[in-house]
């Protein structure tokens, strides 16, 4: 069905300088909606959360929702913005079902947060700044669904079913300024940009963040320039990438698609794309036209929204700490590498591992069997780590056996499983089971208990990850055992009580 | 006064899905200039320290605590609705115009 002509990416590159820019939709997680009381909640019965302000009756008054009102400016704030003394809403003016009002109440000129900034970090630690041009309150709208045709796509469907359960929803649009100098990283960008944005909601708590149920969606603009010219090409916005994978496939198909159009000496259209996953192209929306002249003007059934000095200061103090800032502390007070506390982010097990170390874990323990058992059997399980229910209890109560030498790393793996299987506490499954350290191990792990607290400023360096010092204490054991010990088995046991990997 | 032609009122009753005759459109091009001028006539009134304003009460943060109140069964949400079907809303096939 898709045909255009694409460059490889790496081609497109070496030609053409990209400059993105986003508008990312961030649907809050009030009570109630923008502007009426009906219920804010998804997934319930179609056209059950409305009332006559949703359904745009004739003679109706929206009033601003105050909670709404505070998650924006918290919002603005989160994103280094400065927060309007003063805003206002307006009316953009379009006909289309999902708008039983024929007109979207949002925010145009006077958005309630302009002019900040997000420091975006990529993946080999490169940090970069992308400037926010402005956030705005504006409501969500009605769902579409196309119904008949043969496609059930939009083009050839016989008509169409209208939920209004979602119009009103309080929604906040965040929009970048034109994103320049991201080079050959700009697919990248795009993904931990959004990330960040969804993350940074998420820790505000006003959104519950889910992309998959569009609570964050994002329209990517792309537009190429040759290398060392500063005016802009021209850009296409592709509508309604709601996936982080996607945003980055997505920019980086435009990007190939720009590039392959400008070598044809052919003029980019100016129109909106829509994003298909399972091919990972766009196809053609619509162009620009007269339908985009949407006549704004100030929302006459509305007063201004005022947020005097105190008010924001009040909010900005309830902020949490920010992610990036978050993940900084931790990674430092861990004492884990670089590469240790990416996987450990990239797993999705960060706050996982913060509750274990402070249930009584140490750092490396915590990091061992989160990364090193669960989330393998969390993959296995196809559920996030946090969802297998590991307490960090249980982590606490498995290294101290391990410690203690009532049990080896093996057994306690062992353990973990039955604990997953709902065979009660870790004490209670090495009862039942018989799981007990029974060879010749108890001799020695005596041996080893005095050849470490002999030297423990040995012990403390490989706790501290410099494994080779462990010969010292092998050597100590073998000593004490007059060479009648298993030195492999030896070297074993120190690094299991340790807690070092090896 | 005001610069309306006949091409701007054909594009505003495109936007607002107006059928508009040729006889209408040339005499709201120039009724519609004369209505522009008689608001200009507020800018008059107005001077330098007057404030620029978009609502007419001097009255700001209207709130509403977020608390849920009344909402619509489905059956009532649709009682008005020309047609139906599976609890929605039933609309004509609208191309991608939104």
């Amino acid at each position: 069905m898709n045909t255009e002509a694409i460059l490889s990416f790496e081609e497109a590159m070496e030609k053409y300088d990209p400059v993105l820019g986003f508008e990312v939709h961030v649907e809050l997680n009030t009570k109630t909606k923008m502007f009426s009381s009906a219920p804010n909640v998804f997934g319930d019965e179609p056209n059950t959360n409305v009332n006559e302000v949703d359904l745009g009756m004739p003679g109706v008054l929206p009033v601003v929702n105050k909670t709404a009102v505070e998650s924006s400016i918290k919002i603005g704030l989160a994103l280094n913005c400065k927060i309007a003394e003063s805003c206002r809403f307006a009316r953009k003016n379009y006909f289309y079902p999902d708008t039983p009002k024929n007109f979207q109440t949002s925010q145009y000129d006077e958005p309630i947060a302009y002019d900040g900034y997000l420091d975006i970090e990529l993946s080999d630690g490169t940090v970069f700044r992308v400037e926010i041009e402005r956030a705005h309150m504006e409501e969500d709208a009605g769902k579409l669904t196309h119904m008949g045709g043969a496609t059930g796509r939009i083009h050839g469907a016989d008509f169409s079913l209208v939920d209004y359960n979602r119009a009103g929803v309080p929604l906040v649009e965040i929009v970048t300024k034109p994103i320049e100098g991201a080079g050959s990283r700009a697919p990248e960008l795009a993904k931990a940009y959004v990330a960040a944005v969804r993350e940074i909601v998420k820790n505000l708590g006003v959104s519950d963040a889910k992309m998959e149920r569009g609570n964050v969606r994002c329209d990517a603009n792309v537009s190429l320039r040759p290398h060392g010219r500063e005016r802009f090409g021209i850009r296409s916005e592709t509508k309604n990438v709601n996936s982080l994978r996607a945003v980055e496939h997505a920019v980086r198909y435009e990007i190939q698609r720009h590039a392959a159009v400008l070598d044809a000496g052919n003029p980019v259209v100016q129109e909106t794309r829509h994003w298909h996953e399972d091919t990972r192209t766009t196809t053609s929306g619509r162009p620009k036209s007269d339908a985009d002249d949407y006549r704004y003007f100030p929302e006459p059934d509305l007063v201004p929204v005022v947020a005097s000095r105190e008010w924001v200061e009040e909010l900005r103090a309830t902020l949490p700490e920010p992610p990036a800032a978050r993940r900084k502390r931790l990674q430092a007070d861990w004492g884990y590498s670089d590469l240790e506390f990416r996987d450990v982010v990239n797993a999705g097990v960060m706050d996982e591992i913060e509750e274990t170390i402070a249930a009584g874990a140490s750092a490396s323990v915590a990091r061992k069997w989160w990364m090193g058992e669960i989330v393998g059997r969390a993959k296995n399980a196809d559920v996030d780590p946090g969802q297998l229910g590991v307490q960090p209890a249980t982590i606490v109560e498995l290294a101290r056996m391990v410690e203690e030498g009532k049990i080896n790393n093996k057994m306690a793996t062992e353990v973990l499983d039955g604990v997953l299987a709902g065979e009660g506490t870790p004490a209670e499954i090495v009862e039942k089971r018989g799981l007990a350290v029974v060879s010749d191990d108890g001799p020695l792990l005596e041996a080893i208990d005095a050849a470490l607290a002999a030297q423990p400023g040995v012990a403390d360096k490989i706790r501290g990850g410099k494994v080779q010092a462990v010969g010292a204490i092998v050597g100590g054991v073998m000593k004490a055992t007059r060479g009648q010990a298993d030195a492999a088995r030896v070297r074993e046991l120190i690094l299991e009580k340790l807690g070092v990997t090896a | 006064m005001a610069a309306i032609n006949r091409d701007d009122v054909a594009h505003l009753a495109r936007l607002a899905h107006i059928e508009m005759s040729d006889q209408e459109l040339d005499r709201m091009a120039g009724e519609l200039a004369v209505i522009v001028d008689s608001v200009k006539s507020v800018s008059q009134a107005a001077g330098d320290d007057v404030p620029a304003t978009s609502h007419p009460i001097p009255l700001s943060n209207v709130f509403r605590e977020d608390v849920v109140g009344h909402t619509f069964t489905a059956e009532q949400a649709l009682s008005g609705a020309p047609d139906s079907d599976d609890n929605r809303f039933k609309v004509p096939a609208i191309l991608d115009e939104a």
